[in-house]
């Protein structure tokens, strides 16, 4: 009785040992929650989640106070992604915040501009170039297609297009377009 | 150019004119030899039971299979004569489709079909018939005098049990170790065949020549049979030479399941591991039980066991022998740098 | 560990070594060796795609109407320390509009397109004088100047590697005379009726880059090149290059795995031969670049292989870029009756075209016409059984079935962890699959979207730090503005003195005020 106390101390305090130390070398360090939030969130800063941008709405969701579903930009795919980082049921888009629609790119007419730096401090991300009574224009590769920029202008001359997206190998048995497009093509050549 | 029939296609444009399904039939095929040694030796019985297998996994496999898994690709034709050649000659038929389609149905099915199962299926087959009808499965009727009698109550009605008639013998296995006066069955008879045991178990040299066939054309790891024999052998050896066990080496080799299972049921290519460093520590791993469950065990055969324990390992095995990529660092520098950082 | 891999390099071609798996398949190249490399026929009209070398389009510079001579520069490329198009002859360009390009992708692309005038007049051209003296930036000028890029088929711009070759320092050349590809044989006839050429372009590349030696390797099984390169050899007198003969294994003519051959190394997971003080290069591109330096003339032709049992005549045409495919078929006797797939490249790597309006590109070694029974039948794909095939002949070492698992259900962290940059799209895997997964297909998908979520993921970071430099920006600004409000009003003091200044600011007001009303 008094040597099975005693072996079973010792084997549990070996074995607490044991796991303490392996929980310190096998330690995996992680980010804070609302970094890793913040990394699946798209960085469009586009408010349409109803805060001033993506952080915010990461920092949001952390403390539990926003639920994940209020991100358009971010799309089905962005639900799923925060669900199953926080280990939750994905839900549908909420659609008080929008549509999911394809990356776009804003466009200034640099005809019409007056120049009046509206839409430059309207710019979450900096991406207008311009000065007071100057043509302003848009850094394409910066712009993250929010459309924070078209209310405040006052002559309607920026358009959001869609973003040219670049091309990228199709999945096997969805080349239907390219065999589609060759018999069109070589019919044609036999014609001419 | 003016030809319509031009189309574009990815790269490679040519391949090999290997196939799956080609690979499944000439497994079929070469089990023939055995099939046909034991219709020689155990007569129309053998065919019935062969057949029963055989549906029950034909059948299943065309009920509940996905409409991609035809049975054209011949796997479940080869579940079905596996499982049947493990069999004894007077197995009640009802029970060989039972196993078939238990088999087919919680061995490969319930996975995603073909491709996707952890176990053997002609093993979980007769491992479910070995727990449900372990009487049945362990009778081995004796010799009738014509060639042409069924043996033992092969046509027992479902849901019966069948009658145990009291002409039985046991296997080499089970009379050396069970029986009342112990004998070791001399090697000529156990090479080809001439003894009592399941359908396809008893000739050795058959078997051999089935599987190296496949080896040649290259349908299956050589690794995986060579080191399970070798492991059997170098194992037993060692217990017969030290005197634990009262089985000679050879005689492990050339008994029971042995044969089949080295060389059809451990090179099941879903089943085994993928590398040839895993076929190794694979095939050493089923020998050793084998060997375990044969000297100590509570049954005389053990390769079932042996081979749907080591099936469970596989993706653990797979996942230990990764080969270094090229241009990787070897294993250890990785290590090394990881832990002392930039 | 790398010094020793270094000094182990050094011995290249010394003793041969094997790489893991690869596939030894039918050979196929001597229909197309028995007849001596000829000129192409004159086209009708040049379709010179801007997409050319491996990365950016090119900008054109040239305008439609605009007359240009040979070997005048029609497009720029500010991508990998810039290239150039060149006119690949005399004449009127046209127009610069969409076209087939010979893109894998099958879209069609902005084209410089030629008239021809007929003269195919030279534009002024500029040899560097006197290579073996000249300044080794000056020869990769040279190089880069004519536009010269990779013509094995991976289209990199040499200048860039030429560059970087240089700026770290190595010490062996090797030009691969290896094709590995089945069919293709515009590198084993260019040795054999050009080896000077590809000599002095060693020895050129040689000092460009400041290597000690050159190893030039072809595969065992090309008898008559490695006599002429010896014959060539001895005529220049060259000390430093060694021929060594590698044994005919397919992709053995891929950079790594020849790089394996001769010297037992890997070249690092994402790294360069560079590492091994090694530089890759192309026997056609050697040849390029000799031209390049010694006649001035830019990279406006390559040899192309017209072959396969689809086309009557298969043989090796000496092509000028821009040139449409149905001109050279046209001149290899036609299409067979049962021709089937038009590929650019080889059996293995090469893609599938729609047209022969695709025109001939830098990267178009090989214009393969298979007939139906050479190309595989059309078979349904099976599932993976696991049968390691696809492992067992992969030269990068992955397990193509895994891979082709991650990349299908899109687990990236895995595709990546299982190495996908590895893989080298030899198509190995993909030949021997019996199950007919197309896996190669899988693999260049996922590197594709490997690619994509690489840049959106750039993008977004990159956003994610503007935001906040914005933010943080905004609110000093907004903290610049208090403090100055404080600041304004602490000078102002407190009580009776405050009453004062402001009652004294006010009179200045309203006596200003009177005073000019």
């Amino acid at each position: 009785m008094f040597t099975a106390v005693i072996l079973f101390t010792v084997l549990g305090s070996l074995l607490g040992l044991g796991l303490g130390w392996a929980a310190q070398k096998f330690r995996v360090e992680t980010d804070p929650v609302v970094d890793r939030i913040d990394a699946l969130l798209p960085q469009t800063q586009c408010g349409q989640c109803d805060y001033p941008g993506c952080r915010p709405y990461a920092e949001a969701i952390a403390s539990g106070e926003a639920p994940i579903n209020q991100c358009p930009p971010g799309g089905e795919a962005g639900v799923r992604a925060l669900a199953d980082l926080l280990g939750l049921e994905p839900l549908p888009l909420n659609p008080d915040n929008g549509q999911e629609q394809p990356r776009r790119v804003a466009v200034i007419d640099e005809s019409a501009c007056i120049g009046c730096t509206l839409c430059i401090q309207a710019c979450p991300v900096d991406a207008i170039l311009g000065a007071a009574k100057r043509m302003h224009t848009v850094i394409e590769a910066e712009c993250t297609g929010c459309d924070l920029c078209l209310p405040p202008c006052p002559v309607d001359c920026i358009a959001m297009v869609p973003r040219q997206s670049p091309w990228v190998w199709p999945q096997p048995g969805q080349n239907a377009r390219l065999a589609a497009s060759a018999n069109v093509r070589t019919a044609q050549a036999g014609g001419g | 150019m003016n030809d319509s029939s031009i189309r574009v296609t990815a790269s490679p444009h040519v391949r090999s004119a290997e196939s799956t399904t080609r690979i499944m039939w000439s497994v079929v095929y070469s089990l023939a030899p055995v099939v046909a040694a034991s219709i020689w030796f155990f007569g129309p019985s053998a065919v019935l039971v062969l057949l029963a297998s055989v549906a029950g996994c034909l059948i299943t496999e065309r009920l509940f299979g996905s409409v991609r898994s035809s049975l054209a690709d011949g796997s479940a034709m080869i579940t079905g004569l596996l499982l049947g050649l493990t069999l004894p000659p007077g197995f009640p038929l009802w029970m060989a489709f039972l196993g078939g389609a238990f088999g087919m149905a919680f061995g490969k099915l319930i996975f995603g079909g073909l491709g996707q199962n952890v176990f053997n299926p002609a093993l979980l087959g007769r491992a479910f018939l070995q727990a449900a009808f372990p009487v049945a499965i362990t009778t081995w009727p004796s010799k009738p005098e014509s060639w042409w009698t069924l043996q033992g109550d092969n046509l027992a009605l479902p849901l019966m049990s069948p009658v145990v008639d009291a002409a039985t013998e046991a296997t080499p296995l089970g009379n050396l170790k069970f029986g009342d006066n112990p004998v070791i069955t001399p090697l000529t008879d156990l090479l080809f065949g001439t003894t009592a045991g399941s359908l396809g178990e008893t000739s050795a040299v058959l078997l051999l020549l089935g599987g190296l066939y496949l080896a040649f054309r290259g349908h299956l790891n050589w690794h995986i049979p060579v080191s399970i024999l070798v492991t059997v052998y170098a194992l037993s050896g060692l217990f017969y030479v030290i005197g634990i066990s009262q089985f000679p080496p050879l005689f492990m080799l050339f008994s029971g399941g042995l044969m089949l299972g080295a060389f059809y049921m451990a090179t099941d290519m879903v089943t085994s591991p993928v590398t040839n460093k895993g076929c190794w520590l694979f095939g050493i791993g089923i020998g050793a039980l084998v060997v375990v469950i044969r000297i100590w065990g509570g049954l005389p055969e053990g390769v079932m066991y042996a081979i749907l324990l080591m099936n469970a390992l596989v993706p653990f095995i797979n996942r230990a022998t990764q080969p270094r990529k090229f241009g990787s660092p070897p294993r250890r520098v990785a290590e090394k740098k990881k832990e002392g950082g930039p | 560990m790398l010094r020793d891999a270094m000094d182990q390099a050094k011995l290249a071609g010394a003793t041969l070594h094997n790489f893991h798996g690869g596939l030894q398949l039918r050979h196929n190249k001597r229909i197309s060796c028995e007849l001596p490399i000829e000129r192409a026929a004159p086209a009708e009209r040049f379709y010179v795609p801007l997409l050319q070398q491996s990365g950016q389009e090119a900008q054109p510079i040239v305008a439609a109407g605009q007359h240009v001579l040979k070997g005048e520069a029609i497009g720029c490329v500010e991508h990998l320390g810039s290239g150039y198009l060149h006119a690949p002859t005399s004449g009127t360009v046209s127009a610069i509009g969409t076209h087939p390009i010979s893109h894998p992708s099958g879209f069609d692309g902005r084209c410089v397109v030629i008239e021809p005038d007929g003269l195919n007049q030279w534009t002024e051209l500029h040899p560097v004088d006197n290579w073996q003296q000249a300044d080794p930036d000056v020869l990769r000028q040279a190089i880069r100047s004519a536009g010269i890029v990779g013509l094995g088929g991976a289209v990199f711009p040499t200048a860039h590697k030429v560059d970087e070759a240089s700026r770290r320092g190595i010490h062996t050349l090797i030009l691969n005379g290896a094709e590995c590809e089945p069919y293709i044989s515009c590198d084993e006839m260019l040795m054999r009726e050009q080896p000077a050429s590809i000599i002095l372009g060693a020895r050129i590349l040689q000092r460009a880059v400041g290597a000690r030696r050159t190893v030039i390797a072809i595969e065992d099984q090309m008898g008559a090149v490695h006599q002429a390169l010896q014959h060539a050899l001895r005529e220049s007198a060259a000390a430093e290059i060694d021929i060594v003969k590698v044994t005919t294994i397919y992709p053995e003519g891929g950079e790594k795995q020849l790089i394996q051959v001769l010297t037992g190394l890997e070249v690092p997971s994402g790294g360069r031969p560079t590492d091994l003080g090694l530089l890759c290069q192309n026997v056609a591109t050697a040849t390029a670049v000799a031209r390049a330096v010694t006649e001035g003339k830019p990279l406006v032709e390559r040899i192309v292989t017209v072959t396969g049992s689809g086309v009557r005549r298969p043989r090796n045409l000496l092509t000028p870029i821009g040139t449409p495919i149905s001109v050279l078929v046209e001149q290899s006797g036609g299409y067979a009756d049962d021709a089937a797939r038009l590929v650019l490249g080889g059996p293995m790597m090469g893609y599938a075209l729609a047209s022969d309006d695709n025109p001939v590109i830098k990267a178009a070694n090989c214009i393969l016409v298979l007939s139906s029974d050479e190309i595989r039948p059309p078979q349904p794909e099976m599932p993976c059984i696991r049968c390691g095939e696809c492992a067992r002949v992969c030269p990068a070492v992955l397990q193509p079935q895994q891979l082709q698992w991650t990349v299908r259900h899109g687990l990236w962290d895995e595709t990546v962890s299982a190495g996908l940059a590895d893989c080298i799209e030899c198509g190995c895997c993909d030949f021997v699959c019996p199950s007919h997964i197309p896996l190669v297909e899988w693999f260049r998908h996922g590197k594709s979207e490997l690619r994509r979520l690489e840049a959106e993921r750039l993008a977004a970071d990159s956003a994610r730090q503007r935001f906040e430099a914005r933010e943080a920006r905004l609110d000093r600004l907004k903290q610049d503005r208090r403090r100055r409000m404080e600041e304004k009003k602490r000078a102002l003091g407190d009580g009776q003195e405050k009453q004062k200044r402001i009652a004294d600011a006010i009179e200045r007001a309203r006596s200003r005020r009177q005073e000019n009303p």
